[in-house]
């Protein structure tokens, strides 16, 4: 579920000073106590800053306020009335209902809210907003009533079934569906006993924000003034489990394989979002060739390359990246989803572009289904068929925009991530990742040399070796060992035999901060020049430039670095080793 | 348990539900003693003795309370 404040919040917001230009009259008709109903969604609407002005109808007043011309309901002229009848009055109707016209119980009710709706239709311009009946078994005849026509199971189902019908047919009716909030939080989180009971309510305390936001959900795609039109997906680790660039197209997890199962789901949802007209764009820290390549070539891939509207895989900034997506698109940022595993991504793209909103996905990509569904991010209140050949449409105007080069600084927000690196020999904890780091990487990679657990022993062991393991910690977390180096010691040389870095952290001065720490290392055993070496392969594109960036010189292929001048370069990472308290 | 303590979580939990200030609730206080502690914020009130402690009342416990004491005896004989 998407946070949403607790009642006493929403309360609170009620009693604050406030003067909002978007305003929305709202009419509330319920046979129910509907007064903690009203202050929620006036707070939620503050929440949202909308002023709600709301008509409270008395308790259990729906058909007097409706079929009653003259009522205040009508002079009011709300934009949204919404009805709520409760399960509860249902079942009370019900029992009064006598046993020959129980089998005709659902026509009964269904004719009377069509008469409602039939009513304020032909006298308003007001939308109308109903729930459906949340389940409950009053177990007269246990799990057989399903097989009875005059039991309360089966006409309750069968109300709540019409509903759906009468809704299809009713252009300015729209069902709440309470039944489906219930199945997923509890009965016993809807409703408690003893206030129904004592005060005629039959919302829990708890419960009411949700159905004030969903509400809002609601009222605001009606009004067209909140439609997300678009998903922003994040490849690695968000559409597939693994990164591409290192686990190659046999180790990503996807399908059958490893955990696969959670983002094969994830890309069926997806691919349904399009197929309603939703537009997918992909935003991923890759190489394009090698993003691309499971969506042309993986037998599990439920998304093709048809699909993707804006395909964008760089190396760029995300931020930058969805401001690119935007221009081709043309629409607003506050109708854009973006959907990544990284919380450094995430929350650079909520600090630079608040309007698009970027779900906090859960860590486990088994709960990523499940959450986004809870989260009802993409309401709607129409459907055309004219959305299919949009993406075709969106992707020819993305070959015309080219990717802009003016990228914006990022320098801000890496100095408040407060990020603290440390630089440390290998020794027997890190020993096993070092090794895992060297048979994995394939992107940020320079010589492409693999080592096992035991050969890392061996160059620990050894004086001809300098070892760094360094990780990363920033304010949202640790990030672990992220890089490591291994140098050779020549005379008065270092030999750069291995430098990888993991590409989570890329962007981030990761090897400004490593390259001043092996600097410091080096010298302290005499070394007055550092050699590197980049082998290419098909998969280290990035780092061809590397050395180069960080200021080496190039003579016959190698790459030279005098330590005489060297002055460390400026990076967002604080030592740890060198923080004063 | 200390009944004071009891008294001053009570005045709390009302302060922040009527908006009232300088609540001092003794075991002999009554709703009407504080502006604002009318039937609505009653429930709240109640839910959040209850969220604060942990526990449930019932409804009759509920009909009971006459005054402040009355919920603070019910809460000390819940909690043991």
């Amino acid at each position: 579920m998407e946070f949403v404040p607790t009642f006493n919040a929403l309360r609170k917001n009620n009693k604050k000073e406030f003067s909002f230009s978007k305003k929305k009259k709202i009419a509330i008709l319920g046979d129910s106590s509907t007064q903690f109903f009203k202050i929620a969604l006036k707070g939620y609407g503050i929440e949202l800053e909308v002023d709600f002005e709301i008509y409270e109808a008395d308790y259990d007043m729906i058909e007097q306020e409706v079929f009653n011309l003259n009522s205040q309901l009508y002079d009011f002229e709300a934009e949204v009335i919404i009805v709520i009848p409760s399960v509860e009055k249902l079942l009370d109707k019900f029992y009064k209902t006598s046993g020959d016209e129980r089998e005709n119980f659902a026509d009964l009710i269904i004719g009377s809210y069509s008469d409602i709706y039939q009513t304020i239709n032909k006298n308003t311009r007001s939308k109308v907003i109903l729930f459906n009946f949340a389940s409950l078994n009053n177990s007269v005849f246990g799990h057989y009533g399903s097989k009875v026509r005059s039991s309360f199971v089966y006409q309750l189902r069968k109300v709540n079934y019409e509903l759906t019908n009468l809704s299809i047919d009713s252009d300015n009716l729209f069902l709440y569906d309470l039944d489906l909030l219930q199945s997923r939080v509890g009965y016993n989180f809807r409703y408690e006993a003893k206030f129904h009971v004592s005060s005629k309510m039959v919302f829990t305390l708890d419960i009411l924000p949700i159905i004030s936001k969903e509400l809002c959900d609601i009222i605001f795609s009606i009004d067209g003034s909140k439609l997300r039109k678009c998903l922003i997906l994040d490849l690695d680790n968000t559409m597939w489990g693994g990164v591409i660039g290192d686990d190659g197209m046999e180790g990503i997890q996807i399908g059958d394989l490893g955990i696969g199962k959670a983002f094969t789901d994830l890309q069926y949802w997806a691919k349904e979002l399009k197929r309603r007209g939703i537009i997918l764009c992909v935003c991923s820290k890759n190489t394009e060739s090698i993003a691309k390549e499971p969506f042309e070539k993986h037998p599990d891939m439920v998304l093709s390359l048809e699909d993707i509207s804006v395909f964008v895989a760089n190396w760029e900034n995300k931020a930058d990246n969805i401001r690119h997506i935007k221009e081709i698109l043309n629409i607003g940022y506050d109708s854009m989803v973006f959907l990544d595993d990284n919380p450094f991504e995430r929350n650079l793209v909520r600090k630079e572009l608040p309007e698009v909103f970027v779900p906090e996905l859960p860590s486990d990509p088994a709960e990523y289904s499940s959450y986004l569904r809870n989260c009802n991010l993409f309401e709607t209140a129409s459907v055309s068929g004219e959305d299919i050949n949009r993406t075709k449409r969106y992707q020819e105007e993305a070959k015309r925009v080219s990717v802009k080069s003016s990228f914006s600084s990022i320098a801000g927000y890496l100095e408040n991530l407060n990020m603290i690196g440390s630089a440390d020999p290998f020794d027997n904890f890190s020993i096993p990742r070092v090794a895992q780091l060297t048979q994995r990487s394939n992107q940020f990679n320079l010589r492409t040399i693999r080592y096992s657990e035991a050969d890392i022993k061996n160059i620990c062991e050894s004086d001809k070796h300098v070892t760094l393991a360094i990780k990363l910690k920033d304010k949202y977390g640790s990030y672990g060992l992220i890089s490591t180096i291994i140098g050779e010691i020549q005379r008065k040389e270092l030999f750069i035999d291995t430098w990888i870095m993991s590409c989570r952290v890329l962007k981030r001065d990761v090897e400004k901060f490593a390259l001043n720490q092996l600097v410091e290392k080096s010298k302290s055993y005499g070394v007055d020049q550092i050699v590197g070496e980049r082998i290419p392969t098909a998969k280290n594109v990035i780092v061809q430039d590397h050395y180069k960036n960080l200021g080496f010189i190039e003579k016959n292929g190698r790459w030279y670095l005098d330590l005489k001048d060297y002055k460390a370069l400026d990076c967002f990472i604080q030592n740890e080793d060198k923080i004063t308290v | 348990m200390d009944r004071n303590e009891v008294l001053a979580k009570i005045s709390e939990i009302v302060m922040d539900i009527t908006d009232a200030e300088d609540v001092v609730l003794t075991n002999e206080s009554v709703p009407a003693d504080v502006e604002d502690w009318d039937s609505l914020n009653h429930i709240q009130i109640i839910v959040g003795i209850e969220n604060e402690y942990g526990i449930k009342f019932s409804t009759p416990e509920i009909q009971s309370f006459k005054i402040v004491g009355d919920v603070a005896d019910m809460i000390e004989s819940k909690l043991g």
